[in-house]
């Protein structure tokens, strides 16, 4: 599908070319688009595009507008009252916030994790069981297969073979951000948003956890928002700078990671980058 | 009065004010045992079980027709109004547009607030003859249920709404994430998350159907008889207890104290029981 017309030249110029080569898809892709909290613009006219099968890192100081960016590219900006979004959002070339648009199946592919570990109080086993049976998985064999597949791509399941009926809650929070993760790939995303998944994990659980998302890349297009810049250059292949000065956050630069960190363009990425450098 | 002497004064009201009640309580339990012994003892607590009918004034003493009504008209209410109170609360948290969430929510206050004689007055006079024209006689088991439904469904609907507002947020937006329609998200998560609340509230509700005589008074027809069906009058042990009291005397007066502590009995049952669950939750 061909966008219907050309974004407007509004985007920094540096952004787009060093990011995407040349004629490739992008799996992700934001045209102007701007988040109102009724009066208050909290996002403005932010274009991207988002490589397959990339980590993109979504840095910048807080209140910038990173999660209320990210919560537009599986609208559950919908479930905020008094939210607004204008823009086009599309993922893999479907512009998601068409009129009628599956939300269902955008939810499937477009897979979120969130600050604060969030399993539902429920066993772990019906934590993965009752998403992928709501999507239509329902053959026993199957499923138990997706569990077992799914705790495994996330290193869960030797820790918690012997206790899948216990409740998720009495895991430790490393273990449930993992679970999280997993109940997200049980239903085979494409594009996995996560947001500041390893900042309320103890130093050594949040480890873990970046090592496994470092492993998510190869299958999955990853947008992580993170405070920490050391993590992001370690896992990111692209980051992308927020910054709201005074007004609405804005795009400020989005580039390659060894760009960004090493020749930054944006006075503001040379700031933030040699900041937190020096 | 220094501040601390108030505090100190203030501490010793509200602790004056604690036992009072307490002792209300002991005392009230105390009467019963007492009013109750005599008999008791007399007769055995076999006899209120096993005679062959209520004639009290002629040695009768079975109170299982009368005990039997009672369970029948609480767990028919709590059988109808614990769907409709939970469905009440879930239209109003997450169906109903907020102006008219807000104004039926008032609705349901309203509804918990009316005397229940009020309840008696309109199903003697509205409901009572529809079942008679439906299924004569009229007054019967299933008004009574009926009246009790509505009195306890604004008990389990405030406190599902209660026990929903509780469940994090972050449990529906994550449901969300995953496609979860907002159907399944309710069923499979957010009432699972809302149980132990839900559960006191239809239990408090369950108390309050036990201990409602005058509104099923007026409705029931006071017969003391096994009922065969829904449309068979019956007669409860409260409203055998007001309608007796006036005028027993003796073993009578004594047989009607029993069943008072049999109902005292089921009232701490369940709210121990509902104790527990809400106990459960704080821990769990
Ligand atoms: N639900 C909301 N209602 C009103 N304002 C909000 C809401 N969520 C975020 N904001 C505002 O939008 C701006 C961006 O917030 P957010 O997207 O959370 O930034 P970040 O994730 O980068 O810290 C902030 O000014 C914040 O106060
Ligand atoms: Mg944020």
């Amino acid at each position: 599908m061909i966008p219907p017309a050309a974004p407007p030249a509004h985007t920094p110029a540096s952004t787009q070319s060093r990011v995407l080569a040349a004629g490739a898809r992008p799996m992700v892709e934001a045209q102007r688009v701007s988040v109102r909290y009724g009066k208050h613009v909290a996002v403005e006219d932010v274009t991207v595009s988002i490589g397959r099968q990339q980590i993109t890192a979504l840095v910048g100081p807080s209140g910038c507008g990173k999660t209320s960016f990210l919560g537009t590219l599986n609208r559950l900006s919908d479930l905020i009252p008094g939210c607004e979004v204008a823009g086009r959002v599309s993922v893999d070339g479907e512009d998601i916030r068409a009129r009628g648009f599956d939300l269902v199946g955008l939810r499937r592919r477009v897979g979120m994790i969130f600050q604060k570990p969030n399993p539902f109080p429920l066993s772990v086993r019906r934590n993965l069981e009752f998403p992928l049976r709501e999507h239509g998985v329902r053959d026993r064999a199957r499923v138990a297969e997706v569990v077992e597949q799914s705790l495994r791509n996330v290193g869960l399941w030797a820790e918690v073979k012997d206790r899948l009926d216990a409740p998720a809650l009495a895991l430790s929070g490393g273990q449930q951000q993992r679970l999280c993760i997993a109940r997200a790939l049980a239903l085979e995303p494409d594009v996995l948003l996560m947001d500041e998944p390893c900042s309320a994990l103890d130093p050594l659980s949040s480890g873990v956890v970046e090592d496994l998302i470092g492993q998510l890349r190869a299958q999955y297009t990853v947008l992580i928002v993170t405070h920490n810049l050391a993590q992001a250059r370690r896992i990111a292949d692209n980051v992308a700078l927020f910054w709201a000065q005074g007004g609405p956050g804005r795009l400020v630069e989005h580039a390659p990671t060894e760009a960004f960190f090493e020749s930054p363009r944006d006075p503001l990425t040379i700031a933030y980058v040699g900041g937190l450098r020096g | 009065m220094s501040p601390s002497h108030r505090d100190r004064a203030l501490g010793w009201v509200l602790r004056a004010t604690a036992a009072l009640v307490a002792a209300i309580v002991v005392l009230i339990v105390a009467f019963l045992v007492v009013e109750s012994a005599g008999v008791l003892r007399k007769l055995g607590p076999l006899r209120f079980l096993t005679d062959p009918s209520w004639h009290p004034t002629s040695g009768s003493f079975d109170l299982t027709a009368m005990l039997l009504g009672s369970l029948l008209v609480t767990v028919g209410a709590v059988v109808l109004a614990t769907p409709a109170g939970v469905a009440s609360a879930l239209f109003c948290r997450y169906y109903a547009p907020a102006p008219l969430a807000k104004l039926y929510g008032r609705m349901i206050e309203v509804l918990a607030g009316i005397p229940s004689v009020i309840y008696g007055m309109w199903g003697l006079m509205v409901l009572v003859p529809l079942i008679g024209k439906w299924q004569p006689p009229g007054p019967s088991l299933l008004a009574a249920v009926l009246i009790l439904t509505l009195m306890i469904l604004p008990t389990i609907a405030l406190f599902s709404d209660a026990a929903l507002a509780k469940v994090p947020d972050r449990y529906v937006r994550g449901a969300a994430a995953l496609g979860l329609t907002r159907w399944a998200t309710l069923r499979g998560v957010v009432l699972p998350a809302a149980r132990s609340g839900l559960f006191t509230g239809v239990l408090l509700g369950m108390g309050r159907a036990i201990g409602e005589t005058m509104a099923v008074l007026m409705v029931c027809g006071n017969v003391v008889q096994t009922p065969g069906s829904l449309f068979d009058p019956i007669r409860p042990l409260t409203a055998n207890i007001a309608l007796e009291m006036g005028y027993a005397l003796g073993d009578h007066r004594s047989a009607l104290f029993v069943s008072g502590l049999v109902l005292m009995g089921m009232v701490v049952v369940l709210v121990g029981t509902a104790e527990l669950v809400s106990r459960g939750r704080l821990h769990g």
